[in-house]
């Protein structure tokens, strides 16, 4: 579990062919593996852009075209593991891989979350596929002997089968189905009010990051967000994927992120990022 | 493969397009390590304007078939920023720098050519004329005379290499490189994006991109931009550099043989940082097996 100020895990230069391995479904998800025996071992947060060895293009109006950012859910026996979610031409044709077939990486890329300052408890707080860079996360604080409770909110029970990526997770969906009926956010105040001297680790949809990010500034707990936005190539080159920072000035998420500190942002709502 | 370009001697034609590789985000990401297989035999920077610049409202991305609108809104530190923070580490780049300025009149752009004619760390300057002149609302590389006015005042201002970067969003694009030649150009690049108009979802003709409309760019393009390079080398004598979807060494060829010098790579480093360096290999497979050689 690095601390605040380890520099980040560096890519291998340019993109790499991997083999798929193994992969799983939890309900509405997809877990994809891939043996990654050349590249470092991903920080917690970190993410990769992928891409499918062939295939890529030449489906329902010629896209997907470019790859997409997916955060790690974790390193496992088959290697990389990823989390997915069929909502486009690119998670969908992702989520057809199969064993042996081929699958482009770039990454580790970006700056990941970092370990608990001022002996605060993490605490983690999760939306949807924004479960994923919780799990490695996760088993970062076990090695480090600091269990985190961990708080996962989904829209119904076919997502709510994802929970099982984190064993022991506190659960919410918007339909009551599985767990508290309600938003993640509600388990959230509710941990914070037993005890604030924490550090909140979310990753999810901007309007529950957003509301993770408005909590924590209410009671001046710090939290590490991590963002999602479209990205074109993941390594800062297109400056596509910005944010406005509390400062007036843009984040990119995939240089300056995908990982932020609330206090840098007024806002995690930004026009064209998924709901 | 090493090729002379405006003086300059590049151990290879294929270079990056302005705004499409940020080399010192690349160092960032991959570690210094990257400038070992630096995939281009020159690095042409970002756009530097006089005034920083936040660029453009999110969302700035739009895919579309074989390509991808962007409405960045050319960010950047303006040119104090750059030469203080920017320039010092663009100089240990293992390449030569090419620096692309613009301003929206001559004006505007003198003290931009001025202060890096001073730095020897600038091998070359290309001008970026895609924006629309102030005083007369025209796009400066749109018109033949707006250009040849605009490149008439910049290029007593320097003895490095001139380039200008022309638009495709022009009815005459050869004549306006023709205006570029007369002007004192030693070089042209093109092409820069075509404007292009995503919607957003929902209907009712609103604009996705937060800055309404953007350039799209990718193998989309690559068509279009062969047509326009073989139609300005049939009219002009200073070298060009090619560009718009080159995504192998067979496009660099195709690209070279419509008469290029060079050939840049833009949106496919986007699906992968070393796409430049694979063209390159590509492109020297398919020389060698030709026989033929670059000179």
């Amino acid at each position: 579990m690095p601390v605040a100020g380890t520099p980040r895990t560096t890519a291998p230069p340019g993109r790499r062919l991997l083999t798929v391995g193994p992969r799983a479904e939890y309900g509405a998800y997809i877990v994809l593996s891939a043996a990654d025996l050349d590249g470092p071992l991903p920080q917690p947060g970190q993410f990769y852009m992928l891409a499918a060895g062939e295939r890529w293009g030449g489906g329902e109006d010629e896209r997907p075209y470019l790859p997409r950012a997916f955060s790690v859910l974790r390193v496992g026996e088959h290697g990389l593991e990823f989390m997915l979610e069929r909502v486009g031409p690119g998670t969908t044709r992702l989520a057809e891989l199969a064993p042996g077939d081929g699958l482009w990486v770039t990454g580790p890329l970006g700056q990941g979350f970092t370990a608990p300052e001022d002996e605060r408890r993490a605490v983690l707080c999760g939306g949807g596929v924004g479960t994923a860079p919780l799990a490695l996360l996760q088993d970062g604080l076990r090695v480090a002997e600091r269990p985190a409770p961990v708080l996962l909110g989904f829209r119904d029970h076919a997502h709510a089968l994802g929970a099982a990526l984190i064993p022991g997770s506190r659960v919410a969906t918007d339909d009551g189905s599985v767990g508290h009926h309600g938003l993640v956010t509600e388990l959230l105040a509710d941990e914070l009010d037993d005890n604030d001297h924490a550090v909140v680790y979310a990753c999810g949809p901007p309007a529950m990051l957003e509301a993770v990010r408005a909590l924590c500034a209410a009671r001046e707990v710090p939290c590490q967000l991590a963002l999602e936005a479209g990205m074109a190539c993941g390594f800062g080159a297109c400056f596509g994927c910005v944010v406005p920072a509390a400062d007036g000035s843009y984040l990119r998420v995939c240089v300056d992120g995908p990982v932020i500190g609330g206090e840098r942002l007024d806002t995690c709502l930004v026009a064209g990022h998924a709901a | 493969m090493s090729v002379t370009f405006c003086g300059l001697e590049l151990v290879h034609p294929i270079v990056n397009g302005s705004g499409t590789f940020d080399a010192i985000a690349a160092r960032q990401a991959f570690g210094p390590g990257f400038d070992d297989v630096f995939p281009f035999s020159a690095y042409v920077s970002k756009t530097i304007t006089a005034a920083p610049r936040a660029g453009n409202p999110p969302p700035r991305l739009f895919e579309v078939p074989a390509g991808l609108i962007n409405s960045i809104g050319l960010p950047n530190k303006g040119l104090d920023g750059w030469l203080a923070s920017d320039l010092p580490q663009l100089a240990t780049l293992p390449v030569p720098l090419i620096t692309n300025v613009m301003a929206n009149s001559a004006q505007e752009i003198l003290p931009l050519v001025d202060a890096l004619d001073d730095r020897p760390e600038v091998a070359a300057i290309e001008l970026n004329v895609s924006c629309p002149n102030v005083r007369t609302g025209l796009d400066i590389g749109s018109d033949a005379g707006e250009l040849g006015r605009f490149v008439s005042a910049v290029r007593p201002r320097t003895t490095k290499p001139l380039i200008v970067k022309l638009t495709p969003n022009a009815a005459d694009v050869p004549g306006i490189a023709r205006a570029a030649e007369a002007a004192g150009a030693d070089a042209v690049s093109l092409l820069n994006t075509l404007r292009a108009f995503a919607p957003a979802p929902g209907g009712a003709g609103a604009a996705w991109l937060g800055g309404e409309t953007g350039g799209m760019s990718g193998p989309a393009l690559r068509a279009v931009a062969l047509a326009q390079v073989r139609a300005v080398a049939a009219c002009v004598a200073i070298p060009i550099v090619g560009m718009g979807g080159v995504a192998s060494g067979r496009d660099a060829r195709a690209f070279l043989d419509a008469g290029a010098t060079l050939v840049a790579v833009g949106t496919e480093s986007f699906r992968d940082a070393l796409a430049g360096a694979r063209i390159r290999d590509e492109l020297a497979e398919l020389s060698a097996n030709t026989g033929l050689v670059f000179s």
